[in-house]
């Protein structure tokens, strides 16, 4: 059975990003005008405490991401490079 | 030239949406550090090991520079590789240099990679925009990136492919409680070119061949356009504790859709220790033009038995025990931490069979691995 060449480039996820950009353009223009930050910076220290960091281990948390990136289709979202694995 | 001129669209909102963006009160650049680390992984008949160094230095109050060294010696005999062609060996270097640049509130970070291997030479550029808003209750960030690879074939010195990534992101973090940060991000990335790996085949039933098997060279699309959204939670327990949720959703252009979701949980003990413990569920449907066993050559215009593209599931259980470095014992008052952390990964294909075994022609069992991943870490603040 022969198939067609999948679909070219498309303008869709582009235009889905565009959108989520708009989105958060309003949320950092007028809309948030009227609404005074909820959660004090005296308010934070839980937040700041490293336990609640993200990026915690720093590149040993890059090496998990890569692992996974190497051995998974999905790919981005991430916040990691691509490329040239060495994975195969 | 859709594509940059997208690109160029994608651009300018960027620029439009950090221009009107109003700014208080300046953020500060991350303290100078450096991060050494050594990963091994090994599983499914590949050991990857190799070391890790990051250095990071500011040069002023607004500019900061990065190199970050990566290796990785591979040793494979995975059951693909064993299907086909020999066990190999190979090492893979890879350069990477960072430029901050704080403007008040917004930072930007220019990124400048290689990688190279013997066979695949990957080289990138990355533009990364995050600025914080809304009484630093906000924080969104926006980003493109460009990269070309140069592909080989070892033993065809005629061979030679080239590869184009495009990559556009945006993401907001929002501080939802005085215990909660709520993320939000999406990615597209757009390939063109050489998508395939030089050296794999595919198998199909030939009836001919005194095996009853023949194999071919996979064939790819030379395009491949994909989209990923992830939503993270995190959230700081009333003991000191921090509860860590995301859940991902991926889809692309060759009908491929995949999911995951990880739940990590960070406990302090005693004083200077900390432990992890996490669980990734991972899942993907199969390429549409994936097939195990074709049933004659030349079968469908594209061809394909990665394994990565097959259906499958994985699911990941790790742990971690950092130690944080009391200050009596920091040399120079520079903190410092350590850790060890190591993941059991488990691999279940539902539609790529372990040709490692004897039985009929497309009646082998279902192929499966477990994976061990190894990191030992540590940074030093100065």
């Amino acid at each position: 059975m022969k198939r067609n060449m999948p679909k070219q480039l498309s303008s869709l996820f582009v235009n889905k990003l565009a959108l989520v950009v708009l989105l958060i353009s309003c949320g950092t223009l007028s809309g948030c005008s009227s609404i005074k930050p909820w959660v004090q910076p005296y308010e934070r220290q839980n937040l700041a405490d490293p336990i609640m960091s993200a990026n915690r281990h720093g590149i040993a948390a890059s090496h998990a991401a890569h692992v996974y990136e190497a051995r998974e289709s999905a790919r981005g979202a991430e916040g990691t490079g691509g490329g040239g694995c060495g994975c195969n | 030239m859709v594509v940059t001129k997208r690109l160029l669209s994608f651009i300018q909102l960027l620029l439009i949406t950090l221009l009107f963006s109003n700014t208080v009160k300046a953020a500060v650049l991350e303290d100078d550090k450096v991060e050494v680390l050594y990963h091994s992984y090994e599983g499914g008949g590949m050991k990857i090991d190799g070391p890790a160094v990051l250095i990071r230095k500011k040069a002023s109050e607004s500019f900061a520079v990065s190199a970050f060294y990566y290796a990785d010696t591979i040793s494979s005999a995975s059951v693909d590789v064993m299907s086909t062609a020999s066990p190999y060996e190979e090492e893979r270097d890879e350069l990477n240099l960072g430029f901050e640049y704080l403007n008040n509130k917004t930072q930007m970070t220019l990124s400048l990679r290689q990688s190279e291997e013997d066979d695949y030479l990957a080289q990138s550029v990355s533009l990364n925009v995050s600025h914080d808003t809304f009484g630093d209750l906000t924080t969104v960030q926006l980003g493109i990136s460009y990269g070309d690879d140069e592909v080989k074939r070892n033993g065809d010195d005629n061979f030679l492919a080239q590869t184009q990534h495009y990559k556009v992101r945006a993401g907001i973090s929002q501080i939802l409680t005085a215990n909660l940060i709520a993320s939000f991000e999406v990615e597209a990335i757009a390939n063109n070119g050489f998508l395939n790996n030089p050296y794999r085949a595919v198998r199909f039933v030939d009836e001919e061949s005194e095996s009853g098997v023949g194999y071919q060279p996979e064939v790819y699309p030379e395009t491949r356009n994909s989209l990923a959204g992830k939503l993270s939670l995190r959230y700081f327990l009333p003991w000191r504790a921090a509860v860590l949720l995301s859940y991902r959703s991926f889809k692309d252009s060759w009908d491929i859709q995949a999911s995951d979701y990880e739940i990590l949980y960070r406990q302090p003990i005693f004083t200077d220790w900390e432990f992890e413990l996490k669980t990734r569920q991972y899942e993907q449907t199969q390429a549409e033009f994936y097939q195990d066993l074709y049933p004659y050559r030349n079968a469908q215009n594209y061809l394909a038995r990665d394994k990565e593209l097959s259906e499958f599931t994985d699911t990941t259980v790790g742990a971690s025990l950092t130690y944080i470095v009391p200050k009596a014992y920091q040399p120079f008052d520079w903190p410092a931490e350590m850790s060890v952390q190591w993941d059991r990964i488990d691999f279940d294909y539902h539609n790529f069979r372990d040709l490692q075994q004897q039985a009929p022609i497309g009646e082998e069992p279902l192929y499966q691995f477990s994976a061990d991943v190894v990191r030992v870490f540590a940074s030093i603040y100065f």
